[in-house]
């Protein structure tokens, strides 16, 4: 499986190719192709229904493509995400993602759900809990060390004090965090963030943006995110993806995104000939 | 008094045996949303696993009580164990996915198949164990009414508490019990943080067998006898007191578990013992109708 699959540049950290998804009739992402680098926040923007979840559903496992390559540079080397299935994404891949909705796991106290997060390792040094009932082998240590971790990544989302009140309790924004904390304490390298601005207040959205800027600064994850809301996605991204009906429309830092005609059109909704008009129209600014 | 104590005692003892079998359906139903009606037969291939091995133990001259006991449970528990997990890998996990009532008929047809294999491996006729505990103690006899423990019943007891501990704990402190809760709530996404979710819904149907396993232990102390179709009844029983605790909660399927042991008894005591299964199975149906929630359970919550 290693084998046939070409390296990517080291800069890069996953390569999308010629992806398309149909759905019977339908063709929901029609060839698709972006980079993902590392240490950079990429964001994948474009108005309802340009294809961006089913981008991500693909990335994550949950869709099989009908056509394309997803190469990722994982820990061993090159790795093809098409060919996994949803628990090796986030064990071999080392992939993570959220969803529009938060998914958290309601009744269970905050720091369970980071412990549920690094359940594989845990499991494993339990030696499929036996060994861990009888307190043999390194299960002990295992566990403090997990718990140690999930405390440093409530200390960092600021929730050490609410570390025992079931996550359900919490404020919305404060959930948000909670399940991107959970997602980091996978260890992933691509952290797959699926609107998580949705329904923030503007200091919980403030919130969010130092956090993704901490994990891309201080944790070796990229990020990759849908985003509706215009003033996270210029404020934080280093690179910008837009999707309109299916399609890749424009690609590039966020200033160059925001000045692109097309990216303009698709979010006006304006006709392909005023397109052309306004293209031009630039093109004589530009060479007057 | 003393006849209300000594049926006191012995509602809690059948309650135990109750609420061991209870546990295992209140727990796959909480992890997979189904109902395995084939768990009472589990019961009954326990308690034939413990009958296989305790004359085999009497045979080879193991004589000492406590250590035969103690190899029975063990091995008991292992060898069913391994039925538990062999039934959900054949007749649950490749109907996954499927439309809800499929995995509860095949549930079915492995309850049918148990049962026909061991009447065929074992024969039809009911299977004695020679009373190899005996003893007990006395109470209160100022009315010439003597309250009777036997040391069975002691044992069924304080087994049955030190499992239940044991298993809540499992349950509250492990990464199999965190694993557990969280693909009770959401199984997708506990697949996406690395939860292996194929794993751990068989390690649950392997607990639920280890519990049935020493219940169907239990149930051989105490009568005796047992046949290929113990399972039946009482696998229906402790469904019953799955439903009455609240199906799903581990807590709930203990009390339950208890109350329809108490129930059973003292109907049995005060008034008729032919319609004992009517009082047990008419508590379901009340239940059913004014508490589907029951005791501890939580209720369900529609999601809009």
């Amino acid at each position: 499986m290693i084998d046939d699959t070409p390296a990517l540049p080291p800069e890069l950290l996953l390569r999308v190719e010629r992806l398309t998804m149909r759905f019977g009739g339908l063709t929901a992402v029609n060839d698709v192709s972006f980079d993902v680098r590392r240490g950079e926040i990429t964001a994948l923007i474009g108005p309802n229904g340009a294809g961006k979840t089913t981008v991500f559903n693909c990335i994550t496992g949950f869709y099989k493509p009908t056509v394309g390559r997803l190469t990722l540079a994982s820990k061993e080397g090159p790795l093809l995400l098409e060919r996994l299935r949803d628990h090796q994404i986030s064990r071999k891949a080392n992939v993570a993602r959220t969803f529009q909705n938060i998914r958290l796991f309601g009744g269970m106290t905050a720091l369970e759900n980071l412990l549920v997060a690094q359940h594989a390792p845990l499991m494993k040094a339990s030696g499929l809990t036996v060994l861990g009932v009888l307190g043999i082998g390194g299960f002990n240590k295992a566990e403090r060390a997990a718990i140690e971790k999930a405390k440093v990544w409530l200390e960092r989302i600021g929730l050490i004090d609410r570390a025992d009140d079931p996550a359900a309790d919490l404020p919305y924004g404060d959930q948000r965090r909670l399940e991107i904390a959970r997602a980091m304490c996978t260890e992933p390298v691509l952290l797959c963030l699926d609107e998580p601005a949705a329904g923030l207040n503007p200091r919980e959205s403030l919130e969010l943006n130092a956090l993704l800027r901490s994990i891309r600064d201080q944790d070796d994850t990229a990020v990759l995110l849908i985003e509706h809301d215009m003033s996270v996605v210029m404020e934080i991204s280093d690179h910008v993806v837009v999707l309109d009906y299916g399609k890749k429309i424009s690609d590039g830092a966020p200033l160059h995104v925001r000045n692109d005609p097309k990216v303009i059109a698709a979010y006006l909704g304006v006709e392909d000939e005023e397109v052309e008009k306004v293209e031009s129209e630039i093109a004589v600014e530009a060479t007057s | 008094m003393e006849y209300f104590l000594q049926q006191l005692i012995n509602g809690v003892t059948l309650g135990s045996i109750y609420g061991l079998i209870a546990i295992g359906y209140t727990m796959v139903y909480g992890i997979i949303g189904m109902i395995n009606f084939a768990h009472g037969d589990v019961f009954m291939v326990g308690s034939f696993m413990a009958l296989i091995v305790f004359l085999a133990l009497l045979a080879l001259g193991v004589t000492f009580m406590p250590l035969a006991l103690l190899i029975v449970l063990i091995l008991a528990m292992a060898l069913t164990s391994l039925y538990g997990w062999t039934v959900e890998r054949i007749a649950y996990r490749p109907l996954r996915g499927s439309f809800r009532l499929a995995p509860l008929i095949s549930a079915i047809g492995m309850s049918i198949f148990l049962q026909n294999m061991v009447q065929v491996a074992q024969g039809a006729r009911v299977k004695p164990l020679p009373p190899v505990i005996t003893g007990g103690y006395q109470f209160g006899a100022a009315d010439g009414f003597v309250v009777n423990v036997s040391n069975v019943q002691v044992i069924i007891v304080v087994t049955t508490i030190a499992l239940m501990v044991a298993f809540s704990l499992i349950v509250s402190k492990t990464p199999l019990g965190r694993a557990q809760r969280a693909c009770e709530q959401d199984r997708k996404m506990a697949a996406l943080l690395g939860v292996d979710v194929d794993r751990t819904i068989s390690l649950t149907f392997v607990m639920g067998a280890a519990l049935a396993s020493v219940a169907g232990l239990m149930y051989l102390l105490y009568y005796g006898v047992i046949d290929f179709y113990i399972g039946f009844v009482a696998g229906v029983k402790a469904f019953t007191a799955a439903v009455l605790g609240g199906i799903g909660s581990l807590p709930g399927a203990m009390l339950g578990g208890l109350l329809i042991g108490l129930i059973e008894t003292f109907w049995s005591a005060y008034f008729t013992v032919e319609y004992k299964d009517v009082a047990a199975f008419s508590i379901l149906a009340i239940v059913l109708i004014f508490l589907p929630s029951g005791l501890l359970g939580r209720p369900e919550v529609e999601k809009v």
